[in-house]
């Protein structure tokens, strides 16, 4: 196990840099530079800005000097936002981003999971249509008509939550709620398959014939069973997340990190861009570490050594 | 043979029995047509202002209503289709050329290719798709080719999975085997043996592929990064309708609501096709 871990950490690290390249060179080949905004600058005073940003070196230099920096944890400092540096923003709207990221997780676990379980328990009756058309509904809606049906109904009909912005406890309701939609979706769909397949299997057969009562089968030998595969969802439900919040974080006004994304890519804000596609790329690669390690624990049958 | 062509019928009757699938695939049809005969079933383009008859609810001139500046949200809707189907099916099947062609590349050749191929794969995968989007689309421009090449080559690497692992399994077939073993050339085998064989499970993913473009276009033109105005996609639409939502609810819900009832009724569709064209095809999430 221990081993496995420093082998997948190891192989982690040529995969941010080859994600960090891509981005970098990405970046520089689209026309377009972050100094020439609406106002003409004479040319020898943009020169000198290029200078003092280290843009006037080759761009493999300037790769170099930015991965130099970076394993150090020097972000550099943003172009957009003069003098400030980009760790520091990271470190301003990064938590915001999380906490609405995983406000959103539970409440996409909470109710997907007992809403597939309905589904698989009951199969082929009202409440497996149901709770499948709800979940086939939340893969299907954008999440732009989730959002606003939650804020017409919910922050303008009954004015139960802030409509937007990030002031009191309660912004987080909406947002999360509209983030959650598609993954709680997913979730209820595996969930209901996974219990489907469990249902079919031989220990669950034996529980049956040996007189455990249903509810007790359902509970302790069919969902807690079914619930592994769930895991293995978890890297596709926090890059959804990631991406998600792009958009939740642009209707509710939200100051995280998502909506920093767009402006810094249409600013050419050069550093800044990086440093967030490094963060997330950070994020979704430990996520997917953290999936395959907790799946190898929970269930031993797994070879983790492929 | 007789007995193969006997299960594709019992499976296509399936299919039929399968109201929703059925229902959704006229839906689809519907809309389509719609789309492309956009001039002749709607009485204003999508363009067309008239700042009299601005903001509009419903009527019986503008079914629809109208928009801030007195365009008929019907036409912009319909017209809207037009891009927002377009970039889904030429994203899917530009998606599906470069992902067959490699998944069966890797599949069949195995070793370092294979490796390579695969390690690609993997880093698009670990890349959000639609930050990559976003970057690619800095070089690609904003148009609808831009959006068609940004959003294609971010989605390709799904294509290539699922055709390797299948390419995979028949590389293990007798029938490839005896291929070989005359002296029939890799492309050949490939391209006339293999592939003509997995044109079931690969139609079941262009099914899936196209709403998940179409649901990303609109999310990339909703934050602004897609379709420029004064074109119009469901995406562009959508972002207009947000910006008036709190006065005037219909510029959002009824293209919202379009896309809603597209999405579904292409996920309904993909459910039936794969219980029909792919039955052993893993369920989708």
């Amino acid at each position: 196990m221990l081993t496995y871990t420093i082998r997948r950490l190891g192989s982690a690290i040529p995969l941010l840099f080859l994600l960090a390249a891509m981005t970098f060179f990405l970046l520089r080949l689209a026309p377009g530079g972050p100094f020439d905004g609406d106002r003409a600058w004479p040319p020898e005073v943009k020169a000198n800005i290029e200078r003092q940003y280290g843009l006037d070196l080759p761009i493999h230099i300037q790769f170099g000097k930015w991965v130099y920096g970076a394993v150090q944890g020097d972000l550099k400092t943003s172009f957009q936002f003069v003098d400030r540096p980009v760790t520091e923003i990271i470190a301003g709207t990064l938590p915001v981003s999380i906490y609405l990221g995983t406000a959103a997780l539970l409440f996409s676990i909470l109710v997907g999971v007992p809403l597939g379980a309905a589904a698989a328990a009951r199969q082929n009756t009202w409440i497996d249509n149901v709770a499948m058309f709800i979940a086939t509904s939340g893969i299907s809606i954008p999440s732009y008509l989730v959002a606003s049906l939650l804020v017409i109904v919910f922050a303008l009909w009954m004015p139960w939550f802030p409509p937007a912005l990030w002031e009191e406890p309660s912004s987080v309701v909406l947002p999360a709620l509209t983030l959650a939609w598609r993954p709680m979706a997913m979730i209820a769909r595996l969930t209901r398959a996974s219990m489907l397949e469990t249902f079919r299997a031989d220990f669950v057969r034996t529980a049956h014939s040996k007189g455990v009562p249903e509810a007790q089968v359902i509970f302790k030998h069919v969902l807690k069973n079914s619930l592994i595969p769930i895991i293995t969802l978890m890297g596709p439900i926090v890059a959804n997340l990631l991406t998600g919040s792009f958009l939740v974080e642009f209707v509710f006004e939200i100051p995280g990190m998502g909506k920093h994304f767009v402006h810094a890519v249409l600013n050419r804000d050069y550093p800044l861009v990086m440093g967030v596609t490094l963060v997330y790329a950070v994020i979704l690669v430990a996520s997917n570490m953290f999936v395959d390690l907790v799946y190898a624990w929970v269930d031993p049958r797994i070879r983790l050594e492929r | 043979m007789g007995n193969s062509s006997d299960q594709k019928w019992r499976g296509f009757r399936r299919f039929l029995k399968n109201r929703l699938a059925v229902v959704s695939f006229f839906f689809i049809a519907w809309i389509s047509l719609m789309a492309v005969f956009a001039p002749m079933v709607t009485h204003y383009t999508y363009d067309e202002q008239n700042i009299s008859e601005r903001l509009q609810t419903p009527s019986t001139t503008h079914w629809l209503g109208t928009d801030h500046l007195g365009r008929d949200v019907y036409s912009r809707i319909v017209y809207g289709a037009q891009m927002s189907l377009e970039v889904g099916l030429f994203t899917a099947l530009f998606a599906l050329i470069i992902g067959t062609l490699t998944g069966a590349i890797a599949g069949y050749k195995g070793g370092w290719v294979d490796h390579v191929i695969m390690r690609i794969v993997d880093l698009f995968y670990t890349f959000p798709s639609l930050l990559l989007a976003i970057l690619l689309m800095l070089l690609l421009g904003r148009g609808v080719t831009g959006i068609v090449l940004a959003l294609g080559l971010t989605a390709w690497v799904v294509q290539a999975r699922l055709v390797r692992g299948q390419v995979l399994q028949a590389r293990e077939m007798a029938y490839v085997e005896a291929a070989r073993a005359m002296g029939v050339r890799d492309a050949v085998v490939i391209f006339r043996h293999i592939l003509p064989n997995l044109w079931g499970p690969i139609i079941v993913s262009l099914t899936m592929q196209i709403p998940s473009n179409i649901m990303s276009e609109s999310f990339l033109s909703f934050i602004g990064l897609g379709i420029q105005p004064p074109y119009s996609s469901w995406g562009t639409l959508a972002n207009e309708g947000f910006r008036a939502m709190r006065s005037y609810p219909h510029l959002i819900i009824f293209p919202g609501g379009v896309l809603f009832l597209t999405m579904l009724a292409f996920n309904y569709l993909g459910d039936g096709l794969r219980d029909w064209l792919d039955p052993q095809g893993e369920r989708g999430i």
